[in-house]
């Protein structure tokens, strides 16, 4: 379509104004607003006992859920796309569930779970194991939410591929495992960096579920998400400014991280 | 010499780890994480008899709650679909410095904690506005979130398809003279119907439960700025399991709707996309 010139200035202005007044203005000025102060401050204010717990905590929450969404996503990927049962259009269609749902009503419903009266608590309880309001729950509360990534990154990129590598190193002699770390694994590589990216960045910046489960204790199951709450409910603004300015860092370096991947995945 | 190949032996995709394995693996993982405490929260909200359920969901505050939530996320829905189209089409047709920054800052919002999101709202939207805006604990302040929260879904929806639309068909429709206003509502605007639909569903579930960026910033008024995941907190933070269920459940059962109408909008979408490029075929076909 070919536009003239003035009506086509005129959305341009538009989108962009749209972008700025929306998205752009509200984080240079949180950016601003950190270092207002120096960045002598920021680092003080990131570098507390509690902060630094609460960094750790995070890390350790993402080591341990990416791997597992990785794992889940890559079998759930191969099961929709090369397997051949009954049950495929209803995983199919569970699988978006967690996209689908309020993070709180996630907290609720693993709370009515693991929780000290929930169906499993009790029983777990006995056995010495406590799920609800220590790691264990944010880590699960955390794999819920980020279940889909890797496997709608990865589904795609398999039904592009095909079978007939496969297929030709099956012909060869090589074993299912083989196949799998050989061929399979390879060829889907930037779908799954892709997913595993962006499973990351929710891990690390889920709030809502983990708010429900963790029970925001200081110091034990506090997160840097919930970090940032404390501290703007507690009147610490800057302070509160300066661990989101660390989140959001992450946020660029996974915005960094995806559209590095994206122009590979596209080369390839 | 021949090499015996065990061809006869395989069947296709036989040698892949695909099968039941990856099949069950999954399934057990998926019911273990997310389908039984679902289903503990529907039995939790039950508990009490249908009696029960309909009384806390029909308690005045959860449902001004949820018809406040319901509406906003419908206007989020609405707006995103508007401005969505509108970003796309300038990041695919038009052409000015720092496009590329543009479209990858797009993302910003997925990758962006809610909470920070609805931090970085409040510095410049609240009370210590630099530009004198104070629009905190107002309605207007929850559709702004939750317009930031939903921002990549209606673009990064409607972006390919428009990237991959044929131009020959707007050159033709210009050449017989209709205008550019005609061309993008009967030429263009048609074939992104179930994109912009399908990015819109998106943005209107992700409205529905959303929390983090909406919890600061919206104050928590009953019967006024409550949204429904805030009330669900509450009612969880007041020990109140079986109230939270109730209202959970019908969010839940939103979630399930628009889940399905994204799958049938998805599937009208592919249909209408097979039709047309037979259509064209056909017509390069009969050119020659």
């Amino acid at each position: 379509m070919s536009v003239d010139r003035r009506t086509r200035i005129g959305l341009r202005v538009l989108a962009l104004g749209y972008l700025a007044v929306l998205l752009l203005v509200p984080v240079g000025l949180v950016f601003y607003r950190t270092f207002e102060k120096g960045i002598g401050f920021v680092w003080d204010s990131i570098t507390t006992p509690a902060a630094i717990h609460a960094l750790f905590l995070t890390l350790e929450v993402a080591a341990i859920t990416v791997p597992l969404n990785a794992a889940f996503g890559m079998l759930a990927a191969l099961a929709l796309v090369r397997g051949r049962f009954p049950g495929k259009r209803l995983l199919d269609a569970l699988i978006d569930l967690p996209f689908a749902i309020s993070p709180i009503v996630v907290g609720l419903a693993l709370l009515l779970v693991f929780g000290r009266t929930g169906w499993l608590g009790p029983t777990l309880a006995d056995a010495g194991i406590q799920i609800v309001f220590s790691v264990p729950g944010i880590v699960i509360a955390t794999v819920f939410v980020s279940l889909p990534f890797v496997a709608r990154e990865v589904a795609p990129v398999l039904k592009e591929i095909g079978e007939e590598q496969e297929q030709a190193a099956a012909t060869l002699g090589a074993n299912a495992w083989q196949t799998f770390w050989r061929i399979t694994l390879p060829a889907v590589r930037w779908g799954l960096a892709y997913g595993v990216v962006l499973s990351t960045a929710r891990a690390i910046g889920e709030f809502g579920a983990v708010s429900v489960v963790s029970g925001k204790i200081a110091g034990q199951t506090e997160t840097l998400t919930l970090l940032v709450e404390k501290r703007f409910q507690n009147f610490d603004l800057a302070g509160a400014y300066a661990a989101s300015a660390l989140l959001a860092l992450i946020a660029l370096g996974t915005l960094l991280a995806m559209s590095l991947i994206g122009a590979r995945r596209s080369e390839s | 010499m021949s090499i015996a190949l065990p061809i006869g032996r395989r069947r296709p995709g036989a040698g892949v780890p695909s099968g039941g394995l990856a099949m069950g693996a999954s399934m057990l993982w998926l019911s273990l994480i997310v389908l039984l405490p679902l289903a503990a929260v529907v039995a939790r909200s039950l508990d009490g008899g249908v009696d029960s359920f309909w009384h806390a969901v029909s308690a005045r505050q959860a449902v001004s709650a949820l018809r406040f939530t319901l509406l906003i996320s419908l206007a989020t829905a609405a707006i995103n679909a508007v401005a969505g189209t509108l970003i796309a089409w300038v990041l695919v047709r038009d052409r000015f410095p720092g496009k590329r920054v543009v479209n990858a800052v797009i993302d910003l919002p997925f990758a962006l904690p809610t909470i920070v999101a609805g931090l970085t709202l409040l510095a410049l939207y609240g009370p210590n506005s630099p530009i004198g805006v104070d629009v905190a604990l107002t309605k207007l302040a929850v559709l702004l979130a939750l317009l930031f929260v939903t921002l990549p879904f209606v673009i990064r929806s409607v972006q390919p398809v428009l990237l991959e639309l044929d131009r020959d068909m707007e050159e033709a429709a210009a050449s017989l003279g209709a205008s550019p206003g005609v061309i993008f509502t009967r030429v263009i605007l048609p074939s992104l119907i179930p994109a912009i639909l399908s990015g819109a569903a998106l943005a209107f579930a992700r409205a529905v439960g959303e929390f983090g960026s909406v919890v600061l910033i919206s104050g928590n008024v009953p019967f006024d700025t409550q949204v429904a995941s805030v009330f669900v907190y509450k009612q969880i933070e007041s020990d109140n399991p079986g109230g939270a269920a109730a209202v959970s459940v019908v969010l839940l059962a939103l979630s399930l709707v628009v889940l399905v109408a994204i799958r049938w909008v998805g599937a009208w979408g592919s249909r209408a996309r097979t039709q047309s490029a037979a259509v064209k075929s056909e017509a390069r076909q009969n050119e020659r």
